[in-house]
């Protein structure tokens, strides 16, 4: 399958394509969770992702997509340092990969071939710059989760091992989706993704035939499907370029802080990074949205998403964490 | 085409299918144990127009993906690719599949994803339990099962030579085939995906253009019966249980199969798989424990994390990390008897190499035991029910599973297999029974065999029992209390020879000297709890834990 499916041709799931919009046009938002049962198009929607976003400008053969020659590594030995246009990457980790793969390592044939000490990179070098997608997260094993939590945080890789020092810039926006059924995240990696989305398959039979029927169509004549999808995500593609130039320009009013903050404190989400996270991500509808500055309304719009996973868990409550987050929504807003 | 009768028929038919739309279906998980059938089976493989390569679960990336031959390229001097699977499309044939880890499921999952391979997943598991990872066998659009089937039943199955035409499905069939995977509790949509592919493959099989009532009717029996959550009987006894709204709440309004009339593929479904096997299925589903990483457990010996220990020799592959120390080491003594051209300095070959090796934990398994007898019943098992989610709540640093077992009555039973998941555990817990006898010698087994059945799975498991009393029925369920206290000692010398740490809760008022004796044969802590709170509870469990 060479072209993946279209991201405008997903049926439903409108949280969850509203999340990796939103990081399309902030990817300081910090990363989606989704969870879900299986089979309800989340791979389907990441790699869809893939094909949505607008290509980035990189030098070439750059194993850590850099914008300029500069940033480019010395290790990489990269001699013409021409610019060339490469679709975002989006990088799947896929579980039980090894700590090598993942930060990268020494060139283990170069050494004991050639005893030459070179640097191999890894996932996170080529995940710079775009998105890092982990399939059932919650399965992926501890010592990798604490590697990408400190990626994830200071931006940059570092390895030291083997005789090798070497640093690279790796911001890469991470994308995790899993089954909760099967285990649950710690508080720690929890926290640290900027939204979280809980998808089910969708409830309306007519829904789940459209799902069905597109994607017969899609299996069956793919170039003539992404023909008849190609103008509808092209227009969000223009759209989520327009909003990231409007980024900047959104204004944020006392009063929306207020608000932020109000809401963090009354349900209890903990830490500064929630209340930070609901405000870009605010800022971010907004400007898709195209509106000058932040309203109660965008707060609302991402409340639930920016909100649901930092709730201090309490495990004798019943109650789910979105409906905590709305009730509070609806008394504070 | 007409739904197959027998379970050969079935599994023959499945392969055909996966002859015609191999990429489409995805492909076959065949539950069998070795054997003259599996192998008349396996026989008709080699008939498959498609290449089929042999895989197993402990499948290097190398192999999987390509990469460096390592061999090759220190013999060469210089460097060898070899190409993986990945690279060559056609049907893969998995062994040993319940051995898979879900990291390897994950692998292989991408290439399904890719469209570019199907595969027989060969699944060998005795215990109902023994499964190949949930994520694989969701892609795979068929099931069937050899166990049992007679040599006699063999026959030879017909590889059709026919491509899936343009048959196009009338909308009415499709809305068909969704409303009875939403009445079977079906909530994946990859089902009627994978069935619509079935019903064309079986239309090409007949060399129609148009897929028929029939068609449907065998492709719902091929496609949705093993994935079936619940037949529309239980559906309304369910319905009434639902009466508590936490429950109604975890079912969102999308099973309006409940209102929809019966359809004659709903039926067909019901009928296509015995009903042991059905019930085998549900079992595996429900058990199913998230296998992850690393715990307090016992030690086990790896190649990747935990305290390092001596390297020894091997070979290199992504699993694994290379000392390279110690392999130049065990390198530098021969390079006098070693011809090497003249660029290279020093020559290694394949046997020199030395791996690192390294000594790391496995994740533990807490299994509660819990007296459900007796008036205190309830209120005991409710605060073993908080104490477990409470444990559970604070498990993910110490990455522990949970298991909770109740014996009452005349048996014990096994209400939350191990797990570690807290939306799993809401759900098993929700109603917990209550009262009559103590069959402690019957809680014990039900303990120990989930014991056994952790242990294999690499889990290190760790016992609380809480009870108040003495055991009063025995073993065979005759209310004798002699016959009942030998039995509990004679189940508590059998746990004690497994040497587990177990933890003694004493619910009851006063200290009782028979629980004392009881967690000595056990080998285990007798810990006095009058007044259980869940809070307590998992405090002194934690405790004794840590110690």
């Amino acid at each position: 399958m060479t072209q993946a499916f279209p991201f405008s041709a997903i049926v439903g799931q409108h949280e969850m394509k509203q999340a990796m919009v939103l990081t399309a046009i902030d990817p300081m938002i910090g990363g989606v969770l989704v969870f879900g049962d299986r089979g309800t198009g989340k791979s389907t929607a990441v790699r869809a992702l893939a094909g949505l976003l607008p290509q980035i400008e990189t030098v070439e053969g750059c194993p850590i997509n850099a914008a300029v020659p500069e940033e480019c590594p010395h290790w990489a030995d990269v001699s013409p340092t021409r610019l060339v246009k490469r679709p975002t990457p989006v990088v799947d980790l896929p579980l039980g990969a090894t700590e090598d793969r993942v930060i990268g390592a020494l060139d283990i044939e170069r050494a004991l071939t050639r005893g030459e000490k070179a640097f191999e990179p890894g996932l996170l070098a080529r995940a710079n710059r775009g998105y890092l997608y982990i399939d059932e997260v919650n399965l992926l094993e501890d010592h990798i989760v604490d590697l990408l939590l400190d990626v994830a945080q200071s931006g940059e890789n570092v390895v030291e091992r083997e005789g090798l020092s070497i640093r690279h810039a790796a911001r890469f926006v991470l994308v995790g989706s899993g089954n909760p059924e099967e285990g649950e995240l710690r508080p720690q990696l929890l926290d640290r993704f900027g939204l979280s989305v809980e998808v089910t398959s969708p409830a309306d039979i007519k829904d789940r035939v459209e799902v069905i029927k597109r994607r017969d169509a899609y299996e069956r004549n793919t170039s003539t499907f992404m023909k008849r999808w190609r103008a509808a995500d092209t227009r969000l593609r223009n759209r989520i370029l327009k909003a990231r130039e409007a980024l900047t320009s959104v204004q944020t009013s006392d009063e929306v802080l207020a608000a932020c903050a109000t809401l963090c404190a009354t349900v209890g989400a903990d830490g500064l990074r929630g209340e930070l996270t609901l405000l870009k991500a605010a800022r971010a509808q907004a400007a898709f949205e195209g509106e000058p500055e932040i309203g109660v309304s965008h707060l609302k719009a991402v409340g639930g998403l920016a909100l649901r996973h930092r709730l201090r868990r309490d495990p004798l409550d019943e109650a789910g964490s979105t409906v905590r987050i709305e009730r509070t929504m609806e008394e504070v807003l | 085409m007409t739904p197959p009768a027998t379970p050969w028929d079935r599994a023959a038919l499945a392969l055909r299918l996966l002859a015609i739309d191999p990429y489409g279906l995805g492909g076959l998980w065949l539950r069998a144990r070795h054997g003259p059938v599996r192998a008349a089976f396996a026989g008709a493989l080699g008939h498959l127009p498609h290449p089929v390569h042999k895989i197993h679960p402990g499948l290097s990336d190398e192999a999987l993906f390509g990469g460096t031959d390592l061999a090759a390229t220190l013999a060469a001097g210089k460097l060898v690719k070899a190409t993986g699977i990945a690279n060559k499309p056609g049907i893969l044939q998995l062994t040993m599949a319940e051995r898979a880890t879900p990291g390897f499921a994950a692998r292989l999952n991408r290439l399904l994803d890719a469209g570019t391979h199907a595969i027989l997943v060969l699944d060998e598991g005795a215990e109902p339990d023994e499964v190949p990872p949930p994520a694989l066998t969701e892609r795979l659009a068929m099931f069937a099962t050899l166990d049992g089937v007679p040599v006699s039943a063999i026959a030879r199955i017909k590889i059709p030579d026919v491509v899936p035409g343009a048959v196009c499905l009338p909308g009415e069939a499709l809305d068909r085939l969704i409303i009875a995977a939403a009445s079977l509790g079906i909530d994946s949509l990859r089902a009627p995906r994978f069935a619509t592919r079935a019903a064309c493959a079986l239309a090409a099989l007949d060399g129609r253009e148009e897929v028929t009532d029939e068609d449907l009717q065998t492709a719902a029996a091929m496609v949705y019966a093993h994935r079936a959550i619940r037949f529309p009987q239980e559906a309304e006894e369910q319905q009434e249980q639902t009466a508590e709204p936490r429950q109604a709440e975890d079912q969102p309004p999308a099973r309006q199969g409940d209102a929809i009339p019966e359809d004659v593929l709903v039926e067909v479904v019901q009928a296509a798989l015995p009903p042991d096997v059905l019930a085998n299925l549900a079992h595996a589903r429900t058990s199913r424990a998230a296998k992850g990483s690393g715990g307090r457990g016992q030690v086990r010996k790896g190649n990747r994390r935990g305290r390092p220990l001596p390297s020894r020799p091997g070979r290199i592959s992504s699993d694994n990390r290379p000392d390279l120390v110690a392999t130049m080491r065990t390198a530098v003594p021969w390079q006098g008897l070693r011809p090497k051209p003249d660029h290279v300095r020093l020559a290694i070959r394949t046997s020199d190499i030395r791996l690192k090796r390294y000594e790391d934990k496995s994740d533990r398994l807490l299994i509660f035991a819990v007296d459900a007898s007796g008036s205190a019943a309830m209120a005991r098992m409710a605060e073993a029910k908080g104490a477990v989610e409470i444990l559970l709540a604070e498990a993910y640093a110490r990455r522990d599973h949970v298991a909770l077992v109740a014996f009452r009555g005349k048996m014990a039973e096994l209400l939350l297999p191990p797990t570690r998941s807290l939306v799993q555990t809401r759900k098993r817990l929700a109603a917990l029974p209550g009262g009559g006898g103590t069959p402690l010698a019957a809680g014990l087994q039900a303990a120990l065999e989930l014991v056994l059945s952790a242990e294999k799975r690499g889990l290190s498991p760790t016992l609380v029992l809480l009870t108040d009393g003495r055991a009063n029925i025995a073993l065979d369920g005759s209310a004798n209390r002699a016959a009942a206290a030998a039995d509990a000692t004679r189940m508590a010398q059998a746990f004690a020879t497994r040497a587990l740490p177990v933890l003694v809760l004493d619910t009851g008022t006063r200290k009782s000297a028979v629980l004392a004796k009881l967690s000595i044969a056990l080998a285990g802590r007798y810990l006095p709890l009058p007044r259980p709170g869940a809070k307590a509870m998992s405090e002194a469990v934690a405790s004794a834990l840590e110690n």
